[in-house]
């Protein structure tokens, strides 16, 4: 259907633009000031100058992860919602945070990155994360599929736990130690390391093709598992890899960046009052809109009490939730 | 001479749990007929149903569509020639075409990505011939109960299927919804030669419609018994089946049973 390739084109185009336009507003503002015009001059000028080693030593890694992290948590939060067929599921619905924070908290306590350098803090993210993972799935693996409302609960259960398992930690560690775990768990994209970075974009971008291939069966699920069934659909295998992409995305986001509240669960709503619920166009928009989103956030958080910065989390949180419900307070029918 | 089965329902014993609700079901469904399961509440008609579709594993048998058993065949093999419809569409905020469109999937090729001119062309089709055109553009959650019936079927009929299976197409619909779909069923029966096995309720919309019944008994989990309608309606099986005392006439104009039920009888017989 040439008029639905043309739309989507467009569209996705729209807001690639519009990503990367961001990209340079987040690029040019900030305690030294840039001019956005600028920015191609200073590069092609060549290391040596003071802005140079601005843009490439802080405001592009920090650009950059914002892209993948706000790309992969509302990618996540879309692909969830549409599995679960529940408005109120986002990434860090099914534990996959806590388990991360928990992580997180061990490396910092037991100073594990004493051991390993600073890899240890998304390592140790990344394997609390998948342990949870594997829990979550191992928990509800039925002999046919995947047991969607229980899976939900069994999530939402080990997250209590791990929170809590994290309060006790934090009771027993000292107050440096303490600070580190709160400012963490807060969310932040600050993260220098350029090989972090670089594996944090391709997981994202890796993510977003994958789901690709399961955004006829996402569409197919809306109907119902048998309804979907009835239509071609294996439904459990969808399932499966719709759960494992979803996961992946979170872990990363979770061990690079933190809790990063609200993205995943704020941007793919938007997105689907905007595009509709087709996830052929929902997947890219709302991978793109979660880039523009963070990155707006994190600009503003690191601009209203300059020089100092607050959490990217408290920002998305606060301008998301407000946004969020003005829309949909303007939209008459039901989500 | 009889034509060939289509479907064959080979020996079912289904249920769930440890609950067995229906045993030994045995029967066929000849090409380009249209066969009505009809029996009380609870009977398991549905559940026969979903089994008949692949939704439901039986304890033991197989259904056998065109020679091959259903459960070794892919998922999306027997979307391409089985479709269903199943009883109350749930409201949901995607427009009715796009919802139609739906219908396309189990033919996309590989990396297809946008429905192609035919797709669209057939969902246009079907659209107008169950007379939702004009609700195209509208959401599913906007329209009536019964659009959405239509929508539904539209939907399955663009999935160009050699067997239509459907669950109570004509429950909470009116008379006018209810005589336009079994109408527009016998008529795609009649000039494409579809097959239709479905459940309903109503026993004079069976009767009117149905080539074949198939007449499940509760308290024996069994098929009561099977056959034209006239063989099937009469006074002793729904009395047997459904306790329910009637009279059976003949509808003046096409011949069919028509039941009526006996209050007289009823009233009399209580007191």
């Amino acid at each position: 259907m040439k008029a639905n390739a043309k739309s989507w084109g467009l569209f996705s185009l729209g807001l690639f633009v519009l990503l990367v336009f961001t990209a340079g507003l987040s690029l040019s503002v900030g305690s030294a000031d840039i001019r956005l015009f600028d920015i191609p001059g200073i590069i092609a000028a060549g290391p040596g100058s003071a802005e140079y080693g601005i843009l490439m030593g802080i405001r592009l890694p920090r650009t950059l992860l914002g892209i993948a992290m706000g790309g992969a948590l509302s990618l996540a939060g879309t692909l969830l919602q549409g599995m679960f067929k529940n408005p109120l599921v986002e990434p860090y619905t099914l534990g996959i945070s806590g388990g991360a924070s928990l992580g997180i908290c061990i490396n910092i306590l037991f100073k594990l990155y004493a051991v390993i350098g600073i890899i240890a803090y998304p390592l140790s993210g990344f394997a609390g994360a998948s342990l949870v993972i594997f829990l979550v799935y191992g928990l509800n693996r039925s002999t046919r599929h995947i047991r969607s409302n229980r899976m939900l609960l069994t999530g939402v259960m080990i997250s209590y736990v791990a929170s809590s398992l994290v309060m006790l930690l934090m009771a027993l560690a000292g107050t440096d130690d303490l600070q580190t775990i709160v400012l963490w768990i807060m969310g932040s994209l600050d993260e220098p390391d350029m090989t972090l970075i670089r594996m944090a974009l391709m997981g994202s971008f890796a993510g977003l093709v994958l789901s690709y291939f399961f955004c006829f069966d996402l569409n197919a699920l809306a109907l119902g598992e048998e309804e979907a069934a009835n239509l071609g659909i294996n439904t459990a295998r969808a399932r499966k890899g719709i759960f494992f992409i979803a996961s992946f995305l979170t872990g990363l986001s979770v061990s690079m960046a933190g809790v990063i509240m609200f993205v995943g669960l704020i941007v793919p709503h938007f997105m689907r009052l905007v595009t509709g619920p087709d996830h052929r166009i929902l997947l890219i928009a709302s991978y793109l809109g979660g880039g523009v989103f963070l990155l707006i956030c994190d600009v503003i958080a690191r601009t209203v009490i300059a020089p100092l910065e607050l959490p990217a989390g408290v920002i998305t949180g606060i301008i998301g939730g407000v946004v969020f419900i003005w829309a949909i307070s303007r939209k008459k029918e039901d989500l | 001479m009889t034509p060939s089965p289509l479907v064959r329902i080979e020996d079912i014993t289904l249920g769930f749990g440890r609950r067995q609700v229906l045993s030994n079901i045995s029967f066929d469904v000849p090409a380009g007929r249209i066969v009505s399961i009809i029996g009380p509440n609870g009977a398991g008609k549905t559940s026969l149903l979903r089994t008949v579709c692949g939704n439901l594993a039986p304890f033991k048998g197989d259904i056998v569509l065109k020679g091959k058993k259903i459960a070794t065949r892919t998922r999306s093999d027997l979307a391409r020639q089985m479709a269903v419809v199943r009883q109350n569409q749930t409201p949901m905020p995607i427009k009715v075409q796009p919802y139609v469109l739906l219908g396309r999937l189990p033919f996309f090729k590989p990396f297809q990505f946008f429905e192609s001119r035919k797709d669209l062309d057939l969902a246009r089709h079907f659209m107008s011939v169950t007379g939702i055109l004009d609700l195209a553009d509208s959401a599913m959650d906007q329209i009536s109960g019964g659009e959405r019936q239509l929508a539904a079927l539209a939907r399955a009929l663009t999935q160009e299927p050699e067997i239509l299976v459907l669950d109570e197409p004509t429950a909470h619909l009116d008379i006018t919804h209810q005589a336009r779909i079994l109408d527009l069923i016998s008529g795609l029966r009649d000039h494409l030669g579809l097959t239709v096995l479905m459940v309903i309720h109503d026993l004079n919309l069976a009767a009117e419609y149905s080539d074949e019944l198939v007449l499940l008994n509760k308290e024996r989990g069994r098929i009561h018994a099977m056959g034209t309608p006239e063989e099937i309606l009469t006074r002793e099986n729904i009395l047997a089946v459904y306790h329910t005392p009637v009279r059976v006439e003949k509808n003046p104009k096409s011949g069919r049973p028509c039941i009526f039920i006996d209050r007289a009888y009823a009233c009399c017989n209580s007191l």
